[in-house]
């Protein structure tokens, strides 16, 4: 189970990135965030954004319309 | 305000010039810097011209379809644009305006007054040009607060730091 979970649901870029950055902060070092989100960029983006922040992007998925990923905080 | 960048040895930075104020040309700025930010770039926006308005307390950003050949809109299951002399009309800018507004909260995109908010939550550095504010007679009270005021020179030292510099 994540530590934080974050419903991006219905939010177009850029907020699922920001609002994820965000409650990142919230989130103990080696914790996990879960992320919902409907937006498609979103896939792209969030790799993106661990490749850059240098956190890790332990699962991205993808159940129906909704796009599940969990980020564990490293920094 | 901190002199230099502020930034750390490693860290990137970016400086964005703001050069347009309609609700459409706001967005890439913003969503440029706010995304920036949350990556831990060191992020500078420098607003001038007609760029300054966004910086505004109360903000009544507007679109216009005149002059704007690449602008269509979904409407009616396809994309539609509008010729130049129906901007003309009284009221028709008004109109692309809200439904611009209106397609921009359904769809969950958000508002600009939300990204400047954020922007400066996430310590985006923002600079208004002193130059314009004389010529254009905009008196700092009007302004968001947490402003810079600088000229040519004050960007040009950010932007000779900086990894990323935008002209939008």
């Amino acid at each position: 189970m994540a530590d934080k979970t974050l419903d991006a649901k219905g939010l177009n870029c850029p907020l699922p990135i920001l609002k994820t950055k965000k409650m990142l902060n919230d989130v103990p070092s080696g914790g996990t965030l879960e992320v919902l989100a409907t937006d498609p960029g979103s896939v792209a983006d969030m790799a993106s954004f661990c490749r850059t922040t240098g956190n890790q992007l332990l699962e991205s998925t993808r159940d129906g319309g909704v796009f599940r990923f969990v980020i564990k905080r490293t920094a | 305000m901190t002199e230099g960048n502020g930034a750390a040895p490693n860290q990137k930075a970016m400086t964005i010039i703001v050069t347009k104020g309609s609700l459409d040309w706001a967005y890439p700025p913003f969503i440029l810097a706010t995304t920036a930010a949350a990556m831990g770039v060191n992020t500078t926006m420098f607003f001038t011209f007609y760029g300054l308005p966004l910086l505004l307390k109360k903000l009544d950003l507007k679109i216009s379809p005149l002059g704007n050949p690449a602008m269509k809109m979904p409407m009616a299951g396809m994309h539609m644009g509008m010729p130049n002399w129906v901007s003309a009309i009284p009221g028709v800018d008004s109109m692309a305006t809200s439904m611009m507004k209106d397609m921009i909260k359904k769809k969950g995109v958000a508002s600009i007054e939300e990204l400047r908010d954020m922007a400066r939550e996430a310590d985006v550095k923002l600079i208004a040009c002193q130059m314009t504010m004389d010529l254009f007679e905009y008196k700092k009270e009007d302004m968001i607060d947490g402003l810079e005021l600088g000229g040519a020179a004050t960007y040009m030292e950010q932007a000779l730091k900086s990894d990323v510099n935008l002209f939008i």
